[in-house]
């Protein structure tokens, strides 16, 4: 989560969902919170009943339209218009909360005098390289701050890595050197240039390009700047609406700067609450299941100069000031857990066992190596991509490409049944019997037959028992990757080659137990939290972590989760207080919301006894109040550091953001985001209209739109075969691509069928009535659903053009009780260049009356479509 | 033992409608067909013998600026959980021949289902079409009021999946004092438009399922004026016996009338 993690220092929601209901204000944007996240939409309710404005902007009347205050319908792709414009309501109108923006933020930073904005160069930063599509990022360093390279790419910035390992930003420079102006009043502080940069984000732009009539717009900035200040806080819940976008973390960023402006981070009722999309995702972040990050958001070492040896690699992450100043003692800990006594100071701690990162191995990009036949074999695990994915044609003719697949799941996906049911095989596209792909389906347990945790979308872990032995051979993934990678190791054992000193390294020596040997999860739970390696003691937290190899942690942030062998600490279900402490565990150190220091004044008063949360005591001198102080226990407020300070020394008694070198939240992110330092409006990849703000660089430059024929686009704007907007979202009565809900009788009667959600107009345009299917095509795909016709999706009025957009959920496939076609298959595999995403809320595409035939009469229909006037 | 009731307060039903399956996984009761409905959001369509709580969707025209919880209007988008009122005096229990229908210790309406013979008396007697046959089983269901979980001290599954107390679960008492107080605060919220669902003048004499609700109850169903038939159909024999009466003296008035 770079947007969060650049902003704020580190990647995942800033708040508890409980903490909403001290609220004055709730903007929910990009996420229909009281479908998908119903359960803790509660609070919402609750800071509602007690008289907070809850605003809702979101293209379609939903379930939480129902329950808010205010209701703004926005075209989809638009959000850093309205979130620019309302940044700029907040200077023009100085809604902004003064002395935090002074004290807690860089706004009085001052820049190097050689940045240009987007304001500048048509809608591009300084830096850009329009031969390797990215960005230098040394324009946009502080003013005195030395600059980082150290041989190798800008750390952030490597050509193929996504945004996880950046979670941090800002290692491009050594940013504890910096200016300032306290006045907020020169040209090139951060404020200043905020402020040009956002000056064209008017209320009539917003009107025109987001549409949204001004009057409203004016109202909604309103009520929700006037939830900051001492008495008052606001808080922003966003959810994949705003990640799904080729500019997602931007608009992300975007959230963050305003809530920097009004004060409301760290503080009772403020916040950015990121709900995550499902039940763990948070946790596969932190523990990671991605290609560039490991535990605790350590960057995956790159294939370059500077991460060759593990002096270098540490180097280069390792910040002089500030938090992350502690980065080597995090790093070798892991290697520790990881290859135990085969790391020694002398193999540099076994880095080099460590693969490297050499391409774009995110999803997407293995996903077309597999297209090009670059790719053996494959395992699917808690994921369904032949319906969860984007280019569902692609994604599935993919597999068949496999030597091998193995599906781990509880019901035969569509993935694990491509080969007989997909609609390529209906179209005559994919012939079973010339599939040479293996295909292993095993049966996995439902997570009340297994235990384990999820750390939730509020960093909350959170240990499940096992209720139920799993049926016949249904296993838990522990026991699963724990056999596999046993069986693995045997095998590696009797060839002790290079290629499997890595394996031949690994420590996996969990206990088992029961008729089926299942590992000891809470034996995984001591490894995360981390030991002493000479007597194997567990440590209380990541403190005590070192970097001489005395210690082993497989993730720092979750350190302290269990600091002795009968204290899981996410087990515990006694809560306590404001925030429910005693009841499960949340990262880092039981810190329920983060850089809580933000609620007391600089001289560590709270605001106002109102949005009181952590204080100074002077008598004690320490912090205190309803939460863990997110901040070293003991530092006075008026500590300063001295000359030469280094990591957590370095951030004075005032500065509550205690992973940045300077301890302020970031408007300004200096580097570590590809796409720029501020939030730019880009149109969405493909758009129903031409940018209004930058016309020569109407979209995300840095952004990969993977292009080739089984993945094209229509034109960037105005393409005249697809006339109608396209949005993607799930209902609250299915579960993501619907493996688990669409097979089960009580979930799938509630939405039994795919349809697409029209406006009364379009309806009338299009010419189908209620119940009627039509016909949905893009570049990519074509699909029939059933027309539900509703004026909860209103037409927009778009630089004077009336504007339809097609609403479809995209929780369908061709397997399961209810079964319908598969609105990921209208998707581009498109990357977004920090996390790689692809772009899922805002498309273009086409519709007609009428349904698509079960067989290769499909593609001729869609091909019409693609040739209608091109 | 005391008189339990449901309060559904719909202006905070989000319509996630968890009641819903939490009333089917508790009742073990299947689903009832996978068809779509085109009507907005609610595929289930009606209470029956299979569904017990089921949530109604109700469309308005939205308005750009407004949400659901704005004061002046009704939401675009109403919600509203409806589920068997369990009548003082019940319908269904007055018409039942076989002893099936019984009043439990907590006011709950109950069907034994080893005593009902499905002749479905019931069935055309509830003034709010809540029972139902199940034509393949033969015999006629409804909302138990979750007994089982009532006595073992628990609450009904419906109001304990609730996630935002928008089904609460009391006694009857507290629970009309509950909904005053409530219809007060959104009075002086500005929502004016809100009203208590108790039918106590009718000849129901009150229910157990209480609602609250924006705008007019027929909207989600709610009879204005429901009748126990048993009681309503005197009046209607009565009416009968003077149509008849009347009818016969017209009749001979005619034949009187032939002979002039």
């Amino acid at each position: 989560m770079p947007g969060l993690g650049t902003s704020y220092g580190r990647g995942g929601a800033t708040t508890a969902q409980q903490d909403l209901q001290y609220s004055d204000a709730i903007l929910i944007m990009g996420s229909s919170m009281a479908e998908n996240h119903p359960v803790g939409f509660q609070w919402v309710m609750e800071a509602r009943e007690k008289g907070a404005k809850v605003i809702h902007v979101d293209p379609r009347y939903s379930r939480t339209s129902a329950m808010a205050d205010y209701w703004l319908p926005l075209r989809p792709g638009s959000d850093i218009i309205f979130l620019g414009a309302l940044i700029k309501y907040v200077i023009d109108h100085e809604k902004y909360f003064r002395e935090y923006v002074v004290h807690y933020t860089n706004a009085s930073t001052l820049l190097r005098d050689d940045f240009r904005d987007t304001e500048d160069l048509g809608g591009i930063f300084s830096g850009w390289n329009q031969e390797e599509k990215q960005y230098d990022p040394k324009t946009w360093l502080y003013e005195g701050s030395p600059s980082k390279a150290s041989g190798g790419v800008f750390a952030g910035h490597s050509k193929h890595g996504g945004g996880h390992g950046k979670d941090r930003g800002g290692e491009a420079g050594d940013l504890g050197e910096h200016k300032n102006d306290p006045s907020l009043e020169n040209p090139r502080c951060v404020f200043q240039v905020l402020k040009k940069h956002f000056a064209r984000y008017t209320p009539e732009l917003v009107e025109s390009s987001c549409g949204i009539p001004k009057e409203k717009f004016l109202e909604v900035a309103e009520v929700y700047s006037s939830a900051s200040g001492p008495e008052k806080t606001g808080a922003i819940c966003y959810a994949v609406g705003w990640t799904q976008h080729s500019k997602g973390p931007q608009i992300i960023r975007a959230a963050a700067i305003l809530q920097l402006l009004l004060g409301n981070t760290g503080r009772p009722g403020g916040g950015v609450m990121a709900l995550r999309g499902h039940a763990t995702i948070q946790g596969s972040t932190d523990v990671p299941t991605l290609y560039d990050i490991l535990p605790g958001y350590l960057p995956m070492p790159f294939f370059e100069d500077d991460s060759n040896t593990l002096d270098t690699y540490l180097k280069k992450h390792t910040s002089a000031a500030g938090w992350w100043n502690n980065f080597d003692k995090y790093a070798v800990s892991l290697l520790k857990a990881w290859y135990g006594d085969a790391a020694t100071a002398e193999n540099e701690f076994g880095f080099h066992f460590l693969p490297r990162v050499t391409g774009d191995h995110s999803e997407y990009g293995y996903w077309l190596d597999m297209a090009d036949g670059k790719l053996e074999g494959l395992f699917v695990m808690g994921q369904n991509p032949a319906v969860g994915a984007a280019n569902g044609r692609l994604e599935r003719s993919a597999l068949a490409n496999l030597k091998w697949l193995v599906v781990r799941d509880f019901v035969e996906t569509e993935t694990a049944a491509f080969w007989k049911d997909s609609p390529e095989v209906q179209r005559g596209e994919l012939d079973p019997k010339k599939i040479a792909t293996e295909i292993f389906f095993i049966p996995a347990a439902g997570h009340a037959e297994k235990e384990g945790s999820f750390t939730n979308t509020q960093r909350l872990l959170q240990f499940h028992e096992k209720a139920i032995d799993p049926p016949e051979d249904c296993r838990s993934e522990t026991w699963f990757m724990y056999h596999l990678g046993r069986r693995l190791k045997a095998k590696a054992a009797k060839e002790q080659t290079s290629r499997n000193a890595a394996l031949n390294a690994l420590t996996w020596d969990y206990e088992t137990h029961g008729r089926h040997a299942e590992p000891k999860v809470e034996e995984i739970i001591g490894e995360i939290n981390g030991y002493r390696v000479n007597d194997r003691t567990l440590v209380s937290g990541y403190k005590e972590l070192k970097s001489d190899g005395s210690t082993a942690c497989g993730c720092w942030i979750y350190s302290g989760v269990m600091p002795a062998p009968a204290e899981n600490k996410a087990r515990k279900r006694e809560p306590k207080g404001r925030y429910g402490h005693g009841w499960g565990y949340a990262w880092p150190s039981d810190r329920r919301i983060l850089y809580n220091r933000a609620s007391a004044r600089p001289d560590g008063k709270p605001w106002s006894e109102r949005k009181a949360l952590v204080w100074w005591d002077a008598d004690e001198k320490k912090w205190t109040g309803h939460d863990q102080a997110d901040f070293t226990e003991d530092k006075a407020p008026d500590y300063r550091p001295e000359k030469g300070a280094r990591g957590d020394d370095a951030i004075a008694g005032d500065k509550p953001f205690i992973m940045h070198p300077d301890g302020v939240g970031w408007i300004w992110v200096s580097s570590g985001l590809k796409d720029g330092p501020l939030p730019t409006h880009y149109e969405p990849l493909e758009s129903i209209v031409a940018n209004p703000l930058y016309p020569e660089h109407g979209t995300n430059p840095a952004a990969d739109k993977k292009e080739r024929p089984d993945n094209a686009y229509a034109f960037p704007s105005g393409d005249e075969r697809f006339p109608y907007l396209l949005s993607t979202y799930r209902l609250t009565e299915h579960h993501t691509g619907g493996g688990m809900s669409r097979y089960l009788p009580h979930l799938a009667e509630l939405q039994p069928e795919l349809f697409a959600e029209i406006s009364p107009q379009l309806a009338d345009e299009i010419g189908v009535r209620t119940g009627e299917f039509l016909t949905v095509t893009t570049m990519r795909g074509i699909l029939e659903a059933r027309a539900l016709i509703t004026e909860r999706n209103q037409p927009l009025v778009i630089d004077g053009k009336i504007r339809h957009t097609i609403c479809l959920p995209y929780q369908f496939g061709y397997k399961g009780l209810v079964t319908g076609d598969v609105p990921n298959d209208l998707l581009s595999l498109s990357e977004e260049p920090n996390v790689r995403i692809m772009e899922t809320k805002a498309l273009v595409c086409n519709a007609h009356p009428g349904r698509v035939p079960k067989s290769a009469q499909a593609l001729k229909i869609w091909r019409r479509d693609l040739r209608r006037t091109a | 033992m005391s008189t339990t009731a449901f309060l559904t307060d719909s202006t905070l039903c989000i319509g996630c409608k968890a009641c819903e399956v939490a009333c089917k996984e508790w009742n073990q009761l299947g689903e009832d067909g996978l068809e779509w409905s085109g009507n907005s959001y609610d595929n289930t369509m009606a209470v029956g013998h299979s569904t017990w709580r089921h949530v109604k969707f109700v469309e308005n025209p939205p308005e750009i600026g407004r949400g659901g919880n704005a004061a002046e209007q009704l939401p675009a988008w109403g919600f509203s959980s409806d589920v068997c009122k369990h009548c003082e005096v019940a319908g269904c229990l007055e018409a039942c021949p076989t002893g099936a229908i019984v009043r439990m210790e907590f006011g709950a309406v109950f069907i034994q289902p080893d005593i009902c013979n499905g002749c479905s008396y019931c069935v055309v007697s509830c003034p709010f079409g809540v029972v139902e046959k199940n034509e393949d089983d033969g015999r006629a269901f409804k909302c138990t009021f979750c007994s089982d979980r009532q006595r073992a001290g628990l609450q009904p599954a419906c109001a304990k999946a609730c996630p935002t107390e928008s089904i609460k679960f009391g006694q009857l008492e507290d629970l009309r004092r509950e909904a005053d107080e409530r219809l007060k605060v959104l009075d002086a919220r500005g929502v004016t438009d809100a009203v208590i669902y108790d039918p106590k003048q009718s000849s129901v004499k009150g229910i157990h399922s209480l609602f609250l609700l924006r705008g007019d109850p027929r909207t989600y169903n709610l009879p204005p004026n429901p009748e126990v038939p048993t009681t309503y159909l005197k009046k209607a024999w009565q009416s009968a016996a003077v149509a008849a009466g009347a009818m016969l003296g017209v009749t001979l008035l005619a034949f009187l009338g032939g002979k002039r």
